[in-house]
């Protein structure tokens, strides 16, 4: 890697970059990845904001909070004094906001609205809506406040892998349609920055079969548009099965008498059969985790969370992020 | 536990069997299994139930296809060889949703082939047909449509597109239609209508500010070709509208079933809950819960807190670890099980009368047409 391309680290926190794209396939947990990474980089008395795209509240959903505005909020504290702040894009806020400030429209803007011409922009061109979100992202990852940046890190929760790809690649989308102007100009600067050193997607995953199948093709589909990938996350991970011999149901009826368990045969056979599914379940996680391996990105596996993703798990999975490796 | 004998077993082999119903619609959020549960069902009624049955899936996993015979996205039903139809004469053939090709379907029904070329050769056409947001949901609409108006299967199960929510599955007939009535697409549309050459030289001049604008923002060019793409639009806004309306009204009829599908996790049953009560509110037939991915202690009689406790002893005393080992993960089991009792209990309580099935966990992950038998008995399990 040449010197001065990858951005400095200078929090030591193994994730250099400042922008964070965090997808994956529905359901591996996106959003509370995202938000423990917003977490674990705002630790130490930085500021993090966490972004959502899509409209579903996830972020205030998981946070137990009411709906997100569109607009920076103080979402919540991180250790040592940092500061998690949230903002949930909306395409057609987005659109107002930058005819505004290119073009200072004022009240012709609510005109536009009331006109269905911002519905209209953001329906018939989905290229244009993702302009819009993508730049709003890209506003508050380069944004300064006096002589420093106003983000220390900006973690995206990003559409799904199977959408990712056109997501990001906002240029090819609008160059079809927009072939001067603004909005082209507009495509360009993100493209730019999603297609820096600044810049890393993330993939979250599960060990199952069709999450890590999408995670391998959607790293194949970024690294081929140029996207900068990040890492690999294995979200839910059970530690590596200890290499160990299936107990047999002889010794499993001796150990729960020795135990004061009853030993009925149902009891016995039923446990049997538990540790022989599990064997089953741990053999196919440790060949996708090899798959895995297999990319060559650097791997992070965050511990499954019996009680689901509360705050304290939140802080949990913080810590896990910026510990690994 | 009460909350549970509160919601009525779901009877899926009951749905299937009867003739009276045509189609069977699974949604519910992304990665709960949708499209498994979709083409269990589909083989089921075609081996069990002797049904000639065409399952439409949307976005299938790969080696899922490859064991349905889709080796590629062909947009036609084809038949499915190699299962077992022989005791039932039922037949199943499957199908990948091409959302372009239907579009252009779409269009070249209902338009001449001068203007259906001119239309896909615009670039908004280009754009709009492969990501207009809904345009996958609206297709996959479209499409059944299609294979109900042509009368070929007793019965079509259809997999919806993994939507950002359930919302959109539902309203993306609705929104189409609203943007092709908005008035924003007839101001548009007026000067290509009357023939003017400029998109806005008819505005006043308060309209004039806000052409400006657009024009400013998008670009003339495209402007032009906006006009050009709605004009040769305008002749299909009819056909559009009243096939959607026509889709949206089967899908209320009693020849049809929605299955919600939902894994035990509170997501899951949250987009569960609220598309059931969307269902509810637009009429439309809920026949039941599929909920997948549950997980079951084979041995249910030894609680987890007991199990914990044994494991700790056996520890201290040194020796038996292997059975340690079995009670701790049967600890962490149960404790999952309780888990998903409790986030599956909040959707029996919203909506006591909404049967339900549980199927259990498996192992390991389905691709194959046995892997599909399996899963479609455990639905059907009483």
């Amino acid at each position: 890697m040449r010197a001065g391309k990858q951005p400095a680290d200078p929090a030591g926190t193994g994730w250099p970059a400042r922008l964070h794209v965090v997808t994956g396939k529905g359901g591996t947990g996106k959003t509370s990845v995202a938000a423990a990474l917003a977490v674990a980089l705002a630790a130490d008395g930085r500021r993090t904001l966490l972004v959502e795209v899509e409209g579903r509240q996830g972020i205030a959903q998981l946070f137990g909070v009411d709906p997100l505005p569109y607009e920076e909020r103080h979402l919540t504290d991180a250790p040592g004094g940092g500061e998690v702040r949230a903002l949930a894009v909306d395409a057609e806020e987005a659109l107002l906001e930058y005819l505004d400030m290119f073009y200072k429209l004022g009240a012709a803007g609510r005109a536009l609205r009331r006109f269905g011409a911002i519905d209209f922009a953001t329906t018939i061109a989905p290229g244009l809506r993702d302009v819009l979100l993508t730049g709003k992202v890209k506003e508050a990852t380069t944004r300064t406040a006096g002589q420093r940046r106003a983000y220390d890190a900006v973690v995206l929760d990003a559409p799904p892998t199977g959408r990712i790809g056109r997501f990001l690649n906002v240029t090819a989308e609008t160059a079809r349609l927009a072939k001067v102007g603004p909005i082209k100009s507009q495509s360009e600067g993100v493209s730019a920055l999603l297609r820096s050193p600044m810049t890393a997607v993330h993939v979250v995953t599960l060990l199952e079969e069709m999450p890590v199948q999408e995670t391998v093709d959607s790293i194949a589909e970024l690294t081929s548009l140029g996207f900068p990938v990040g890492r690999v996350i294995v979200n839910g991970a059970r530690p590596a099965l200890p290499a160990g011999r299936a107990v047999t149901t002889a010794e499993l009826r001796q150990g729960l008498l020795a135990a004061g368990l009853p030993a009925d045969r149902a009891t016995v056979r039923g446990l049997h059969q538990e540790a022989a599914d599990q064997v089953v379940r741990r053999e196919l996680e440790e060949t996708l985790r090899a798959e895995l391996v297999e990319l060559g990105r650097p791997l992070t596996e965050l511990p499954l969370l019996p009680d689901g993703v509360d705050r304290a798990g939140l802080a949990r999975l913080a810590e896990a992020l910026v510990r690994a490796d | 536990m009460p909350s549970e004998d509160a919601a009525p077993q779901l009877d899926v082999d009951q749905i299937l069997a009867d003739p009276g119903v045509r189609i069977v619609v699974c949604c519910g959020a992304g990665g709960v299994g949708k499209t498994t549960t979709a083409a269990a069902l589909a083989l089921r009624a075609a081996e069990r139930h002797g049904r000639r049955t065409v399952v439409l899936t949307i976005d299938p996993a790969r080696r899922l296809a490859q064991s349905l015979g889709l080796s590629e996205l062909d947009n036609t039903p084809r038949q499915v060889k190699g299962i077992d139809v022989e005791g039932s004469g039922g037949e199943l053939h499957a199908m990948m949703l091409d959302m372009k090709r239907t579009f252009d379907d779409v269009v070249l029904q209902h338009t001449d082939p001068a203007k259906a070329a001119e239309i896909f050769a615009n670039p908004f056409y280009q754009a709009m047909s492969s990501t207009f947001a809904g345009t996958q949901e609206y297709m996959a609409m479209e499409k059944l449509g299609q294979l109900h108006a042509r009368g070929e299967w007793d019965l079509i199960v259809v997999d919806t597109p993994p939507s950002r929510s359930a919302l959109d599955f539902l309203d993306a007939p609705a929104r189409l239609s609203r943007f092709l009535d908005g008035r924003m697409l007839r101001l548009l549309l007026a000067p290509a209508r009357s023939g003017g050459r400029s998109m806005f030289s008819f505005v006043t001049a308060s309209f004039g500010m806000f052409s400006k604008v657009v024009q400013k923002v998008i670009g003339a060019q495209l402007l032009t070709d906006l006009s050009g793409f709605v004009a040769a639009l305008d002749s299909m806004f009819g056909g559009f509208r009243q096939r959607a309306e026509q889709t949206y009204r089967i899908l209320q009829a009693r020849e049809t079933a929605f299955l919600l599908v939902a894994a035990p996790e509170p997501d899951a049953v949250r987009e569960a809950a609220y598309f059931a009560g969307r269902l509810r509110s637009e009429r439309m037939p809920l026949a039941g819960l599929v909920l997948n991915r549950v997980h079951q202690p084979a041995a249910p009689a030894l609680g987890a807190d007991d199990s914990l406790a044994a494991a700790e002893r056996l520890e201290r005393a040194g020796g038996h670890a292997g059975t340690a080992e079995v009670l701790r993960a049967h600890a962490a089991l149960a404790q999952q099980a309780e888990r998903e009792q409790r986030v599956a209990a909040r959707f029996s309580a919203e909506f006591p009368g909404v049967p339900t099935v549980s199927v259990p966990a498996q192992p390991a992950d389905v691709h194959d047409v046995d892997g599909l038998r399996t899963i479609g008995a455990a639905i059907s399990d009483r």
